[in-house]
């Protein structure tokens, strides 16, 4: 079980709820390792800050998480932790290793952001 | 006028904490403001197993405790956010945010910490994850029956490149120096494991692959020759850099960008104090950056009492 206030995912059905349910999804597949905590950390702080996307921890040993590790977006990962956002259940973008707290607002609006077409 | 703190600590690392834990314990009105994640450098770190009177446990634990700690003896904390200008002259020291806010206190601690060395060569951000790491504990296993290159010669590149070996079937240590600064108890045991190969004298100057890294290219210094070399995976332990480049023009820092103080963690600034990585000193241990923001903090009580 990992030790982070994000809520985890402990089942691939779990997982495949969350995203049949809701629009935005970000999970981060990972340890309690020091690459993977501070992504954790700035979960935490974007749970407030970004209402309208859904953030969930896996943990990477689990054989639930092989929906995740063998993932096409993550094939040739080789570093914790996986981190992946879906858009309306499908899996958009995909990241290996550590990512800061402005990477991954970035990843957040290019990917999981409102779309406003050009004609309005 | 917004309010006034008695003291302000910028950084939220093992010294930022510790401070915060003092300070706010002696009742003085205290803010952390923090740029990174809560625990600094203190969270990269796997195991902690020589903390005095804890048991092994591990960076994240230590740091969280620290947090409740503060939080709980009154100390405000605000994380994520980014400092754009400084004004630490004068008795009220000011703060202003990207964002637009603005803090004051009558004293200040300074302790942005400091971050993993990176090499800054092509191809370094276009491979973390797929080949480049700097985590051993985290990534070492995704390197089974590979060949892998360590880059650096402290303690903690000879020791990480003795625990790769556990799943490595190569590991070739390249240094820029001809000796290693490691203890000499690292060096030998470096040196005694047979899958581990030395390239001193050189520096890595590209990483080169198709999706995935598969070559680097190293750099003989005394020679100016460069070579491709196969590998799987490269692990960089090359040091660390103090995250003082917004305090430039705002405080004495030294030649390798240190803020320096004196036995009492004090500046050249009446008021403001350093502790943790960011300062000028040679060993960079959580034991060490909770002392320096313990003696900072007692200090800025003093200086508050005395003004």
């Amino acid at each position: 079980m990992l030790q982070t206030a994000v809520h985890e995912l402990e089942t691939a059905a779990e997982l495949e709820k969350a995203i049949d349910e809701y629009e935005n999804v970000m999970v981060c597949c990972g340890r309690m390792g020091p690459m993977c905590i501070p992504v954790y950390e700035a979960m935490e702080e974007l749970e407030d800050e970004r209402p309208e996307v859904k953030f969930y921890s896996m943990a990477f040993d689990s054989p639930e998480a092989g929906i995740i590790r063998n993932a096409p977006l993550c094939q040739g990962f080789m570093g914790l932790p996986f981190t992946v956002y879906y858009k309306n259940g499908k899996m958009v973008k995909a990241t290996s290793s550590i990512q800061n707290y402005a990477q991954v607002t970035e990843i957040l609006d290019e990917h999981l952001s409102e779309v406003i077409p050009a004609n309005q | 006028m917004d309010e006034i703190y008695d003291v302000m600590i910028l950084g939220a690392g093992a010294a930022g904490l510790a401070a915060g834990i003092y300070s706010s314990r002696a009742k003085l009105n205290t803010l952390i403001l923090n740029e990174g994640a809560i625990g600094g450098q203190m969270v990269l770190t796997n195991e902690i197993a020589n903390y005095p009177g804890v048991e092994t446990t591990n960076g994240f634990v230590v740091a969280n405790t620290m947090k409740k700690q503060a939080k709980d003896f009154g100390c405000k904390i605000k994380s994520n956010l980014k400092i754009i200008d400084y004004n630490l002259d004068g008795s009220v020291k000011n703060v202003k945010l990207e964002d637009g806010r603005e803090f004051n206190a009558y004293s200040v601690i300074l302790a942005p910490g400091g971050r993993p060395r990176s090499l800054n060569i092509p191809g370094e951000n276009d491979f973390k994850g797929t080949g480049i790491s700097y985590c051993a504990t985290c990534d070492g296993e995704f390197f089974t029956d590979k060949e892998l290159i360590v880059v650096g010669g402290g303690n903690s590149a000879l020791e990480e490149a003795v625990s790769l070996t556990k799943y490595a079937t190569k590991v070739t240590i390249v240094h820029q120096f001809d000796r290693f600064q490691a203890f000499e108890h690292a060096i030998q045991e470096a040196k005694s494991n047979p899958k581990i190969n030395f390239i001193m004298e050189s520096e890595l100057r590209g990483f080169h692959g198709n999706g995935k890294l598969n070559q680097v290219s190293i750099e003989h210094l005394p020679s100016e020759k460069r070579n491709e070399m196969k590998v799987d995976g490269v692990f960089i332990f090359a040091g660390y850099l103090p995250n003082t480049e917004s305090l430039h023009g705002h405080i004495q820092l030294n030649d390798r960008n240190e803020i320096v103080v004196d036995a009492d963690m004090k500046t050249n600034i009446p008021g403001v104090f350093a502790a943790g990585d960011c300062i000028a000193k040679r060993y960079r241990q959580v034991t060490t950056a909770v002392a320096e923001g313990t003696i900072a903090a007692l200090s800025a009580a003093e200086f508050l009492r005395s003004n």
